[in-house]
């Protein structure tokens, strides 16, 4: 067969708009067709608002009977957990359908992302969004406000920098750990069952202090998931208190480096995945 | 420089299938060489697991083949799948493209933008699709909310809404009434003349081949046993077309042209059944020769479905 990918094969006109206007098109309906089921809309956020409660409240209850958990008190505990929280709900309001990948195979939209002319995984992030999630972002917000404010904290550019690093950086990490999950679920029946026990026991362990762990906890979440540098290294870092592993006591500041890893993971776990898919091996 | 719109050399899938703790492998598509000339309307047609989905996918750029190579709309479509996708348009019978929570409209709205067609394009687009497929009643109307053959139709301009030199359709009359299957051919007819698409289609509806396509590649096990029109095919295993008679009086047997033979008579001799070859002799001579013989009340005639000729092909060749 002639090598054939002879330039344009027939004359398109140039594509319209920004390269990003799909994407946005997509999430523009998708946040105003949640928007107007309003009952079905509250319902959500309530729901969302419970849960996140509830997780809060689990902390509170924990520290009725110790004052103190790995050398964090209640306070810095809050940090952590604010921190932690925030993070989590966002990455899962903007990227949290990606660990539902089987539900995209079963029905063919993901067939159906092939016929279209942008990437897989990004036409697959953008193509929903779970406000309702809002709601528990908005109980971790608290937390983490409550938590600098009952916190004797050395305000100045460092801390407020060091907080916007471990903010961006702890969204970006659990953003990555649901791709990370999605590429899995390529392979694995019922795969989200295994994956679950990553992203939420990973989310679960982000709101620990590291110093509690034994040896294996501290290589899967420390690590290899890097769960310690969404909230609780920074809180560390931010507070001055121990860090685990023999790590500086600015550990806190390598949240970036977790962020990059965890996304060289999902890259890897999401190209084999596909790979996988298509039967390309791997 | 060919200007086949589809070529494939040797195309081969493969799959690996697990049966209890042993692995075994299934040919899927096996050895297919095929080429479709810009324009044409091919049917590809086969049992169910002849292969014919996983041919689409692979022309698609949804899988890759285990061996052989294969171009659409002269592209590679694994490695050029995005500068494939604004050339070709697919509707699968069974999974939709269109948004189910979201007024039909709108869904062609998040289309035009996700294909980046300019305003004036798409609006100039969307009106003679919605007036061609008749879709106008019920472009506010959800899509969850549709009727199957509202929502083939709303599919199949989706899936053209971006101007596609190579139309792909996975059995696109499954389930509809005669009255969607008739608009949705006449459609696809005009479309083609309109703007020269070319049409690939599989489907179980021999009315579909008969209507829509001017060749026929009929695949078995992976293998293509047949490509030609379809007339020839059907002269190939003898499928002939069934016309039954009810008659006002008791016949006991009819005086048949050449070409038509007697299938058999029930209600002592009321009701005939008479198969005949298209080809060799029409339906009113066969009619005229009846009626010579008797007063006709009523008549039907059969077509033979792609079904009954995939059987006679298959059971011709094992």
């Amino acid at each position: 067969m002639a090598e054939s990918p002879l330039a344009q094969p027939v004359a398109r006109p140039a594509p319209h708009g920004g390269v990003l206007a799909p994407y946005r098109a997509v999430l523009a309906s998708r946040i105003r067709s949640q928007a107007s089921y309003r009952t079905s809309f509250g319902l959500d956020l309530g729901s969302s608002l419970l849960v996140g409660l509830t997780e809060l409240a689990e902390v509170a209850v924990l520290f009725t009977s110790v004052s103190a958990i790995g050398g964090f008190d209640l306070a810095a505990m809050l940090l952590v957990f604010g921190l932690a929280d925030l993070c989590f709900s966002l990455a899962d309001m903007v990227v949290g359908h990606c660990d539902n990948l089987p539900e995209y195979v079963r029905t063919g939209r993901l067939d159906v992302f092939y016929l279209r002319p942008q990437p897989l995984l990004l036409q697959l992030v953008t193509s929903d969004i779970s406000l309702r999630r809002l709601a528990r972002a908005a109980v971790g917000l608290v937390a983490l406000v409550v938590g600098l404010v009952v916190n004797d904290l050395a305000w100045g550019a460092g801390a407020v920098g060091l907080l916007a690093v471990a903010l961006v950086s702890g969204t970006v990490t659990f953003a990555a750990l649901f791709v990370w999950a999605g590429g899995l679920q390529f392979f694995l029946v019922n795969g989200s069952e295994m994956t679950n026990a990553f992203v939420y026991g990973g989310r679960y362990a982000a709101t620990q202090p590291g110093t509690v762990w034994g040896r294996p906890l501290v290589v899967v979440f420390g690590f290899f998931f890097p769960m310690a540098f969404t909230a609780y290294l920074p809180a560390a870092t931010l507070l001055g208190l121990d860090t685990f592993a023999g790590l500086p006591d600015w550990a806190g500041w390598l949240a970036p480096v977790a962020a990059v890893w965890a996304w060289v993971a999902a890259g890897l776990s999401w190209r084999t995945g596909v790979r996988h898919y298509q039967g390309a091996g791997g | 420089m060919t200007s086949h719109i589809i070529e494939t050399d040797g195309l081969t899938r493969t799959f690996r299938v697990r049966e209890g703790v042993r692995r075994r492998t299934v040919v899927a598509v096996d050895d297919l060489s095929l080429r479709v000339e810009a324009g044409e309307a091919v049917g590809y047609i086969g049992a169910n697991g002849a292969g014919k989905s996983t041919t689409i996918k692979m022309l698609c750029g949804i899988l890759v083949p285990t061996s052989g190579e294969v171009r659409t709309c002269r592209l590679r479509p694994v490695a050029e799948r995005r500068r494939l996708a604004r050339e070709i348009g697919v509707v699968f019978g069974q999974r939709s493209q269109l948004w189910w929570d979201l007024p039909t409209g709108e869904s062609f709205a998040l289309l035009a933008a996700i294909h980046r067609l300019s305003p004036a394009d798409a609006a100039a687009r969307r009106e003679e699709l919605v007036e061609r497929l008749e879709l106008g009643e019920f472009l506010t109307t959800p899509v969850r909310q549709l009727s199957l053959g509202q929502r083939m139709r709303a599919e199949v301009a989706a899936a053209l809404l971006h101007r596609p030199r190579l139309v792909i359709l996975d059995e696109p009359t499954i389930g509809l009434d005669v009255l969607s299957k008739q608009r949705l051919r006449e459609f696809l007819v005009t479309e083609r003349r309109d703007h020269g698409t070319t049409l690939l289609l599989t489907t179980h509806d021999m009315g579909d081949v008969e209507r829509l396509c001017d060749r026929v590649v009929l695949v078995d096990r992976g293998r293509t046993v047949h490509d030609g029109s379809l007339g020839a095919l059907s002269r190939t295993v003898g499928a002939q077309r069934v016309m039954t008679v009810d008659l006002a009086s008791s016949v006991p047997s009819l005086a048949l042209p050449d070409g038509a033979t007697h299938l058999g008579e029930e209600g002592h001799g009321l009701r005939h059944r008479i198969g005949f070859d298209p080809d060799r002799v029409t339906a009113a001579a066969v009619l005229a020769a009846v009626s010579a013989d008797a007063e006709v009340l009523d008549l039907s005639i059969e077509e033979p479905d792609v079904e009954d000729v995939v059987r006679r092909v298959y059971r011709s060749r094992r």
